[in-house]
């Protein structure tokens, strides 16, 4: 009896740990290569890449990783949401040939000469991917078009005018009917690049009213409702009430989303008025030739540029010791900055596309990478 | 536990053996007292315009005064005071059982829509948009929860061996069950920490493995697996022991070939139970295992995608707003797929030991 | 599959007999003991590694400490908040919990007592993560119109000031925090109740009490202290649960009693799982010590709970 039912328990476990091992993959997933008319050079390329950075970047990236395997199809490549430091981290310790990161590297924690080091004494490329505009969305019964001055955003943010009937904004909203009832700002509750770029500009643009510095976290004792990552911050606004958020515009969907004063004007949160950002804005005083890096004027007057954007960057070498490293990280980002590419982030992320000088600009500097020491 | 109910004092349906007393209420006295409650309600809600929720709780307070009145004023007020107990506990009933009921027709009835043979045979590879699947998931929950099962189970019943054939009565064993009780109460997001910090400790920060994952659910499930054997061993009648012993045979193999064929069923029932408990954990797997689109069947190299924390980033992840309803989708039939294995695993359990268990009194 | 510690030990323990294939004897006590000691030590290692990578945290402030001044401010309005929507949770739960552990024990029939029993059980069998998908998408819609009406009757009382703008609010976490409390503490109730001693429920039913009063004269006066571990131990549960409230609660961090506002306190294990994936460098410690605070809190309150059951053992 006992060794029956010892057999009894036994048996169905090995069946089953005989099905899990001799698992196949899955139906979509195929280990050779699909072929396709690609005849360029990216299409002998082969291997299995992790890349990651900024969770900003994720749709995007998806979109790309995705898009690559047509142009590449024996690349597997992955992007890590990590964050923007971990994205970071990870590429100077050499466990990510290129990053994507929120923010342009500095030397306010060393992050820049490790990344030098880490390219072998030459400075990292970086070089903007694209420009997402961070839409202020709102939800208020019977308001579709919303204007604000930068002092009013950062004023309802900081908590400082909390009723919608508020002067300030019926001033520069004299047609809406705007409800006599509470304003429910939403922030991100998470640490985020989105937060970075947003209290940024109000740090600039809207001194007077918001007085929370520049921060990745937002700061507790301004209030408002905390969500978390950029789908917590949308639906927080679709299911509340009167509510009013700030999101990567291609998430907005429904929602209202305000119009920003730059100028005499109110900008939409419009793709291209978001890449014209970069247009008209320098490039930071560290830029080395092989770094395309902004600091945004957000006190620009040009009446057709958004100033509140996310510029997204990714960071490589510009020698890699690794020549398949090289090339795989130079055919990804040639893949990334190309029109293709740039339409495909478009299309499948809402990533707003680099104006297209700026965008052969960063393909020059791409084209510089090499392999060999 | 239910034996208590043997001793059910005279209830209204009892009435001819207690001839002697007071009046009572009909045995349908309670459901009239409802069905007159409600019905008021509802007219009157109706009427009035109120919701679903208005009605039922004002339904609730009328059924509520209603029939220890009624009680008090036929049987008088100690049995009426009885009648509002009974009435508020048989409601504490109604409303534990709610969220149960409304969880599960919410996931069956949002997830059974995203189940077709793509949703089970494909995975996110490549996927942006609809389509796709959750296989990479499934096999990642099951590769997690085996190695889990294979770690803690041949450790959770040796020390239960230990507290219950040798460690008797003995200091140790006396702290170490204490001690496994306490275990048990670890947040899982302790876990997933503590495997976290041994990892990086070992491979650097940044470490993503699924062997991590199974580590940190082995200390949930441990203290489980332990405690239950120790209660199967602890019915095992002594005769057995005295019986072996007797013929002459050694300790160790009386516990292998005795003790433990014996306790057999209750033993794998446990051991089934403790699996499906931490099946459906999220917290530790998020943390060392994190989430990964494709299939990926090495344990050590590495994330993989699970169930849990595929239904968590799929709800929580963002991306284009056309493209949200899908992952929601995505998301709720993940859920049903892992509530499906995991209320399985409850049965199969429930099953294998009415199968296996001689009779021990359950 | 609740598990009780009824059990007396025999009172003769048979002895091996002594001088027969000792080595196999020594080697399998020894792997017993062994998992034994390997149990302790992985407890201790827990404990160990959480206070090891938590070192770092301590000089943490600004950015690193996630926009606090110091690591205690960090974590302080966490803790608030975790307790916070722990004790919410009891508050519904455990008369609720009692409720049914009353029904399942005393009141129904021992048939529909057995299947009440596995339902209550089932919803012990539900992941977190679905609850907390659950409490997402549907109960905080489902809430919302209650707390405006609650805002707008009840907005006197400090916990209902309001103003209701989102149903993703502590309350609701504490509602969903208290669905999976509630099995824990109903299983360890039944137990409880199922000590009483038959005589002395069947001695005041013969003497002509009722139910309720059966209840009250005979179950309760044996119960307290079971009863309270229970509570204890629910509390563990909820103190450290995670995902669910990582999913529900739209948190702010500040400290508030203001259950129904769109201004929440946030809680460790939720704040642990939310920041983690972009956690880097000196922050992944930051949240290790969060994390460690969290392991105290629920060991000592699963100790607490854990002895007074030893003891109401004992003494029943």
């Amino acid at each position: 009896m006992t060794i029956t039912s010892l057999r009894r328990a036994v048996l169905p476990g090995v069946a089953t740990l005989a099905l899990a091992l001799s698992g196949c993959a899955a139906s979509n997933e195929t280990d050779t290569a699909t072929g396709g008319g690609s005849d360029t050079e990216a299409a002998e390329l082969s291997g299995q890449y992790t890349i990651g950075g900024a969770s900003s970047q994720e749709a995007a990236q998806l979109a790309w990783t995705t898009g690559f395997t047509e142009v590449a199809p024996d690349v597997t490549m992955t992007y890590e949401p990590v964050g923007s430091g971990g994205g970071r981290e990870s590429f100077i310790s050499g466990a990510y040939i290129v990053a994507g990161s929120d923010a342009y590297l500095t030397d306010d924690e060393g992050e820049l000469s490790d990344a030098t080091e880490r390219c072998s004494g030459e400075a990292p490329i970086e070089v903007p991917n694209y420009v997402s505009p961070i839409a202020i969305i709102f939800n208020v019964d019977g308001v579709d078009e919303l204007n604000l001055t930068p002092d009013t955003l950062g004023a309802i943010f900081a908590g400082e005018i909390t009723e919608w009937d508020d002067a300030a904004i019926a001033e520069e909203n004299p047609d809406a009917d705007l409800p006599s009832a509470p304003i429910n700002a939403v922030h991100r509750s998470d640490e985020s690049g989105t937060t970075e770029n947003f209290t940024n500009y109000l740090d600039v643009a809207a001194s007077d009213s918001w007085t929370g510095g520049v921060v990745e976290t937002w700061p507790n004792e301004f209030g408002g409702e905390g969500a978390q990552g950029t789908s917590g911050v949308v639906s927080a606004v679709t299911d509340g009430q009167n509510a009013i958020g700030y999101a990567d515009a291609s998430q907005a969907g429904d929602l209202g989303t305000a119009n920003i004063q730059v100028g005499e004007e109110f900008v939409a949160p419009t793709p291209e008025a978001a890449a014209n950002i970069l247009a008209v804005s320098p490039l930071a005083e560290s830029a080395e030739e092989n770094q395309l890096i902004y600091d945004l004027d957000y006190l620009t007057e040009e009446a057709d540029a958004y100033p509140i954007v996310l510029t997204s960057y990714m960071i490589a070498c510009p020698t890699y010791e690794d020549a398949a490293e090289a090339e795989v990280a130079k055919a990804y980002l040639d893949y990334v900055l190309s029109p293709e590419g740039q339409e495909q982030g478009a299309n499948e992320a809402g990533a707003a596309p680099l104006e297209s000088g700026l965008q052969e600009d960063a393909l020059a500097i791409v084209d510089t990478i090499t392999a060999g020491s | 536990m239910a034996q208590t109910t043997q001793t059910r004092p005279p209830g209204p349906d009892d009435t001819a053996s207690v001839p002697l007393t007071k009046p009572q209420l009909p045995g349908w006295a309670p459901a009239l007292a409802a069905v007159v409650a409600f019905g008021a309600a509802a007219l009157v809600g109706l009427l009035l315009g109120w919701g679903v929720v208005g009605i039922v709780a004002v339904g609730w307070i009328l059924l509520l005064i209603g029939l220890p009145a009624w009680s008090t004023a036929v049987e008088g007020s100690r049995k009426g005071t009885d009648r509002l107990v009974g009435t508020v506990v048989w409601s504490t009933l109604a409303l534990a059982l709610l969220p149960l009921i409304a969880v599960l027709w919410e996931v069956i009835s949002r997830g059974a829509p995203a189940l077709n043979a793509t949703f089970f045979t494909a995975s996110q590879s490549g996927v942006l948009g609809a389509g796709g699947g959750i296989y990479h998931a499934i096999m990642g929950t099951l590769i997690v929860t085996l190695i889990a099962t294979v770690i803690s189970v041949p450790i959770g019943i040796m020390a239960a061996i230990y507290l219950v054939e040798y460690g008797k009565k003995n200091r140790l064993s006396q702290v170490l069950t204490f001690l496994i009780d306490v275990m048990t109460g670890i947040p899982s997001i302790v876990a997933g920490l503590f495997a976290l910090a041994l990892f990086t400790l070992i491979f650097g920060p940044g470490v993503r493995m699924a062997v991590g994952g199974s580590i940190a659910l082995s200390v949930l499930m441990i203290p489980i697996v332990v405690r239950s054997t120790e209660e199967m061993l602890k019915l095992v009648p002594d005769e057995l022991r005295e019986g072996a012993y007797a013929l002459g045979v050694p300790k160790w193999r009386t516990i292998v070939k005795v003790v433990l064929p014996t306790a057999l069923g209750g033993i794998v029932t446990g051991a089934t139970l403790a699996v499906a408990r931490v099946a459906g954990e999220t917290a530790p797997l998020l943390l060392i295992v994190g989430t990964f689109r494709a299939t990926n069947f090495n344990p050590f190299d590495g994330a993989m995608a699970t169930l849990p924390v595929l239904i968590f980033s799929e709800a929580t992840r963002g991306g284009l707003q056309e493209y949200i309803p899908f992952q929601l989708e995505r998301a709720w039939g993940a859920a049903l797929v892992l509530i499906i294995i995991v209320m399985a695993l409850n049965l199969l359990a429930r099953v294998v030991g009415s199968y296996f268990s001689p009779k021990t009194g359950r | 599959m609740s598990t009780t510690e009824t059990e007396r030990t025999p009172p003769r323990e048979p002895e091996a007999p002594r001088g027969v294939s000792r080595r196999g004897d020594t080697i399998f006590a020894g792997l017993a003991k062994g998992s034994g000691l390997f149990i302790m030590l992985a407890l201790a290692g827990v404990a160990l590694f959480l206070v090891l990578q938590s070192l770092p945290a301590i000089g943490a402030s600004g950015e690193n400490a996630y926009g606090a001044d110091n690591i205690v401010l960090y974590i302080w309005p966490l803790l608030f908040g975790t307790v916070l929507a722990a004790i919410i949770a009891l508050v519904i739960a455990t008369p609720l919990a009692i409720g049914v552990a009353l029904v399942i024990s005393v009141y129904a029939p021992r048939r529909i007592a057995r299947l009440l029993g596995y339902l209550i059980d089932l919803l012990a069998a539900v992941p977190s993560v679905v609850y907390g998908l659950w409490g997402r998408e549907t109960l905080q819609s489902w809430v919302f119109p209650i707390y405006q009406w609650l805002a707008d009757n009840l907005g006197w009382i400090p916990l209902f000031a309001g103003p209701v703008t989102t149903g993703r609010t502590i309350l609701t976490a504490g509602i969903v925090l208290a669905v999976m409390a509630l099995p824990i503490i109903t299983a360890l109730c039944r137990e409880v109740f199922a000590q009483t001693p038959t005589m002395h429920k069947e001695a005041a039913l013969a003497l002509g009490a009722t139910r309720w009063e059966m209840i009250k004269m005979a179950v309760f006066p044996y119960s307290r202290s079971g009863v309270t571990s229970a509570i204890l131990l629910g509390l563990g549960r909820a103190l450290g649960e995670t995902m669910a409230v990582a999913l529900v609660l739209s948190a702010s961090g500040v400290i508030t009693i203001n259950l129904i506002s769109s201004q929440n306190p946030s809680t460790i294990a939720a704040s642990i799982a939310l920041n983690y994936a972009n956690a880097s460098g000196i922050k992944t410690n930051v949240l290790i010590a969060g994390g460690l605070v969290l392991f105290v809190v629920t060991f000592a309150v699963n100790f607490l709970g854990r002895w007074l059951a030893a003891r109401g053992q004992a003494k029943g």
